[in-house]
This record gives C-alpha cells, sequence and structure tokens, in this order.
C-alpha cells in the first residue's frame, strides 16, 4: 500500500487566549496529504496560519483537534527524527563559527565521528560555505547566514525538509538563484520538501503542487498542480504555463488576501 | 601585539603618565598637610608591603570580598534566570529590584551589623548586597533578550532541558551577564571596603579608617594606592573580555 509520507485530518490550531476568554483560532480544519518525495508548496495571506502549520508537521507545537502523522507515526507535540526545518528568521548561533554550526545539527545523531566529518564537508560545499568554515555568523551576509541554517539542516539528512518563508529576508535575484539551490537539494536528497512562502512566483517556479490558504482560520481553498519536470530550474519562469499558474494562485488568493486586509486596518496587526 | 593592542597600551601609558603628573601638581598644590607626592608614596608601599599586618589585612579584605562577590554572584544569576523564566514575577520584581538598587546601601548597615555582628559576616554581607542587584538585573535582561527563534532551533534539534541551558540560553546571554559581573564586581569591591571602614577591627578598609584616624598621610595614600592600582588593572581586564564577547557572540 503506498501511504502518504504526511498526513494531517481534520487539524485544528487554537491558540488558548491568556485573559480565559475564547482563544484565537489560528488554523483548520485541514486534511493533507504530502506524497514521497514531492515538493509542496503553501501560500496565503499573514498570519493565516502557515507557519502553525509547519510547527504542527515539525511537531513544535500540537493540534488542538485531528491528528498529524509522519510515516505513519502520530506526531503528538514531540519532535520525530527524519525532519530539519528552516525558519524564516535568522537562526545561527552566532557564538559558533560556521562550521560548529553545521556540527550542532549532528549531535543528536548516532553517526561516527568520521562519517559527521564527511556529512559537514559535504554540507559545506553544497551550499558554498567551504572557504567560511571558520567564519562567525556576524561576518557575512543575510543570505550566507541563511545558506548555514540550511545547511544545518541539510547534514541530518532529513527525509522531510520544512522551509518557513527561508528567503524571505532575500532579494529578488539572491531569493532566485536560492531557488535553484534548493531545487537541486531536492533532486540529490530525494527528501519531501514543504515550503512556506508568500512569494507566488516563487511557488510556482518551485513546487509540484501549492496549496493556497485562507484567511484566519486558514483552511485549505485550492491545490494547484504545476506538471513541472523534475530537472527543472528558474528558466521555468519563461514559460508560458508559469503565468497561467501563477494567474491562478493570483485569483485564489486575491479574495482573501482583500479579507485579510480589511481585518488589520481595523484591528492591531496579526503577528506573521 | 596586533596595532590595536598597542595602540591601547600606549593610551593606558599616557593615562597612567597623565595622572602621576595630576597628583605630583595637586601635591605641589595643596602640600604636606593632606598629599604625598608620588615617589614618596610608592617608596611607602613598598615599605609597607614588607610589614606581616598590612598581609595580614590584605588577606582579610581578599578573602571577605572572594566570599561577598561569590554569594553576589550565584544568588544573581539564581535570581535573574528565575526571574528571566517566569514573565509574570518579572513584571512584579524586576521594578523592587530596581527601587533596591537606587537606595543608598549605607542605610541599610545598621541593620546589617545588628543582624550579623562586627567582623567578618558583616564586610561579607553588605559587600555582597552591593553586587546582587546589578547582577540579577543584568542576567534578567540577558535571559529575556535570548532570541526565541534559537530556543526553537534547539527543540527541532532534539535537546532536553538542560543541554538547551548549557548549549544555547548560557551562551546566547553570556556577554550580558559578563556585563553584569563586571559591574557586580566594582559594587561588590566598594560595599565590602565600605564594610571594613565603619565596622571591623581588620581588613583594608580598617587600615585606611585608622589611618585617617590617626592622620597617618601616608598610610593613607599607600592604600589607596594600591585599591586603585587592584580596581583599575582587573577593570580593564574584564572590560577587555567584556568587549571581546560582545563582539564575538
Ligand atoms: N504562540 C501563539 N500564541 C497565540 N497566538 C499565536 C501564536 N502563534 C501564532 N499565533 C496567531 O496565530 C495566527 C497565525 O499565525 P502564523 O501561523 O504565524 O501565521 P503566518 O505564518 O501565516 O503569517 C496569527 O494571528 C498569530 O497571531
Ligand atoms: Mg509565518
Amino acid at each position: 500500500m503506498s501511504q502518504a509520507h504526511v498526513s494531517l485530518r481534520g487539524v485544528t490550531k487554537v491558540f488558548p487566549s491568556s485573559s480565559g476568554g475564547q482563544g484565537l483560532h489560528a488554523l483548520g480544519p485541514i486534511d493533507l496529504d504530502l506524497q514521497q518525495g514531492e515538493f509542496f508548496a503553501v501560500v496565503g495571506p499573514s498570519g493565516c496560519g502557515k507557519s502553525t502549520l509547519l510547527e504542527l508537521i515539525a511537531g513544535l507545537t500540537s493540534a488542538t483537534e485531528g491528528t498529524v502523522e509522519f510515516e505513519g507515526r502520530r506526531i503528538e507535540g514531540d519532535i520525530p527524527d527524519g525532519i530539519g526545518v528552516v525558519f524564516q528568521e535568522d537562526a545561527c548561533f552566532p557564538w559558533l563559527s560556521v562550521e560548529d554550526n553545521i556540527a550542532f545539527g549532528l549531535r543528536k545523531i548516532a553517526v561516527a565521528h568520521e562519517e559527521k566529518r564527511r556529512r559537514i564537508g559535504g554540507v559545506l560545499d553544497l551550499m558554498g560555505l567551504g572557504d567560511f568554515a571558520r567564519s562567525y555568523p556576524a561576518q557575512l551576509s543575510g543570505g550566507m547566514r541563511q545558506r548555514v541554517c540550511i545547511a544545518r539542516t541539510l547534514v541530518i539528512e532529513p527525509r522531510l525538509i520544512l522551509l518557513d518563508e527561508p528567503f524571505g529576508a532575500l532579494d529578488q535575484q539572491t531569493r532566485l538563484l536560492m531557488g535553484d539551490e534548493v531545487l537541486k537539494l531536492w533532486r540529490q536528497t530525494g527528501a519531501t520538501v514543504f515550503l512556506i512562502t508568500h512569494a507566488l512566483d516563487e511557488a510556482a517556479m518551485l513546487a509540484d503542487r501549492i496549496a493556497v490558504m485562507s484567511a484566519r482560520p486558514g483552511q485549505l481553498i485550492d491545490v494547484v498542480e504545476t506538471h513541472w519536470p523534475a530537472e527543472r530550474d528558474s528558466h521555468i519562469v519563461e514559460r508560458l504555463e508559469f503565468g497561467a499558474v501563477t494567474a491562478r494562485l493570483w485569483k485564489s488568493l486575491r479574495e482573501e488576501s482583500l479579507k485579510t486586509m480589511a481585518k488589520t486596518s481595523r484591528g492591531p496587526a496579526d503577528r506573521t | 601585539m596586533s596595532s590595536a593592542a598597542m595602540k591601547s597600551a600606549r593610551n593606558a601609558l599616557v593615562l597612567i603618565a597623565g595622572l602621576l603628573a595630576a597628583w605630583q601638581a595637586l601635591y605641589w598644590f595643596v602640600g604636606d598637610a593632606a598629599l604625598r607626592p608620588p615617589l614618596v608614596t610608592v617608596q611607602y608601599t613598598a615599605r609597607l608591603m614588607t610589614t606581616d599586618a598590612f598581609w595580614m589585612h590584605l588577606s582579610e579584605t581578599l578573602q571577605a570580598f572572594a566570599v561577598a562577590l561569590s554569594i553576589a554572584v550565584a544568588a544573581g544569576l539564581v535570581i535573574g534566570f528565575g526571574l528571566g523564566f517566569h514573565k509574570l514575577s518579572a513584571q512584579v520584581f524586576e521594578p523592587m529590584l530596581v527601587a533596591v538598587y537606587s537606595i543608598p546601601k549605607i542605610t541599610l548597615y545598621p541593620i546589617l551589623l545588628l543582624a550579623f555582628g562586627l567582623g567578618m559576616p558583616a564586610k561579607i554581607a553588605f559587600g555582597a548586597i552591593h553586587g546582587i542587584i546589578p547582577v540579577a538585573l543584568f542576567t534578567l535582561n540577558a535571559v529575556r533578550n535570548i532570541k526565541p527563534i534559537l530556543v526553537k532551533t534547539g527543540r527541532v534539534h532534539g535537546l532536553g532541558p538542560f543541554e538547551m541551558i548549557r548549549s544555547i540560553l548560557f551562551p546566547a546571554a553570556l556577554p550580558e551577564i559578563f556585563t553584569g559581573f563586571r559591574v557586580g564586581f566594582a559594587l561588590t569591591l566598594i560595599g565590602t571596603l565600605l564594610g571594613e571602614m565603619f565596622a571591623a577591627q581588620r581588613g583594608l578598609g580598617y587600615l585606611l579608617m585608622t589611618a585617617i584616624g590617626l592622620h597617618n598621610v601616608e598610610l593613607i595614600m599607600a592604600v589607596t594606592l594600591l585599591l586603585v592600582v587592584f580596581a583599575a588593572t582587573v577593570s580593564a581586564g574584564l572590560l577587555a573580555i567584556d568587549r571581546w564577547l560582545h563582539r564575538h557572540i
């Protein structure tokens, strides 16, 4: 039987309110299956619960209702092995060198010292950080630091990679190039990739399937299949179908974004 | 030596030479009644350092200071970490800490004397109360300013609570905590010496007080010189470490 790599059933998340009121219904209900090895992207207006969805899959927070399964095992607020996460914010440890930051990813992984050295060398090269192994994060640009975080995630050779707006802080050109790198990594590692982004073109360029989320409480209102070949890169943006994909995403998203704008212009700004 | 280190060494020398010159000039101005010139003071200090009594006083002060500083740092860290992790109690206690910090500690001295009597415990207590609050406040801030994303990263990598403190919380907070230690060091030294000046029979503070009582200007100058040299040297060292930590973390 072919089983989904990640599977969510009726998942909702309500954040309890500190004043004992109703709480904040952030997400769901959501049903979602990620297939083994697919590149899945999620787009949605800010504050709709994208990061919450990612944290549920990572086991960083537990669902109020419903179940989350990874490789057939239920995740309930515990963090399973085999999942790597890259956050939007700079998550480098400033007191560790680039190399030691990456080695941090391996501290809980039971592999021989030699194997660790080999893997660290491998991801340093892969992410173009070879010359910076002994540098400290403060000496690097934002883009380079994000590479360090990606390298720290890849070194554990995750079977599922969760990316929460990993290129949000980078300029457009760098983002396209980083997108190419991620595609290369995805092909090389064969991992399942779950990418959150607010950039429609990024989602359209990278993913096999793209889910569109509604305004809060976030639900999946559309799933778009791109049918790109696995051997692809940023040149995909030149294709005619690329325009069609982004147009469809925008059509689904436009109304939701308007709702969010109306809400935030009345109330206090949402945390993203 | 790097050129930066050379530059700061040169600055220090210029500063010391300037201070010595100012001291000598002041002596010419006020005369023997209140001061001794630098050379005489250094000679007297050298002689003082050959006496047993001096070493007895010094070791008494150092002991009191070491214990007071240990208490201040340990208690400050516990209070700082405790409040740092518990938002609500931080909201309640931080203003109180700040208020207590601004009380001139000398007003508490009579109470401490009643509680501890003359001697070592009172000095230690007086030194420690000067140092605890800055260490606690800096630690509290340090813990509060740890980026949540770093803790999240630790969780993603499966760290338990103990490893989280050792590998993430502590290094993330270290530079700020060290600043607290530096400030705590200086204030605890002041507190310990003040304690010795007003109620003790031993220690450098006591020696200074007796010298004042006997109007022994050489002795006053010698003890002051030693204290200034000690405090300045250690503070400069701590400041250098502090700067290094803040640059690298
Ligand atoms: N720990 C939390 N406690 C309370 N509310 C939260 C928490 N995390 C997120 N939220 C709220 O849940 C909603 C969704 O947040 P998030 O998942 O970060 O959105 P997105 O990533 O799509 O911008 C927001 O309104 C946010 O304020
Ligand atoms: Mg988010």
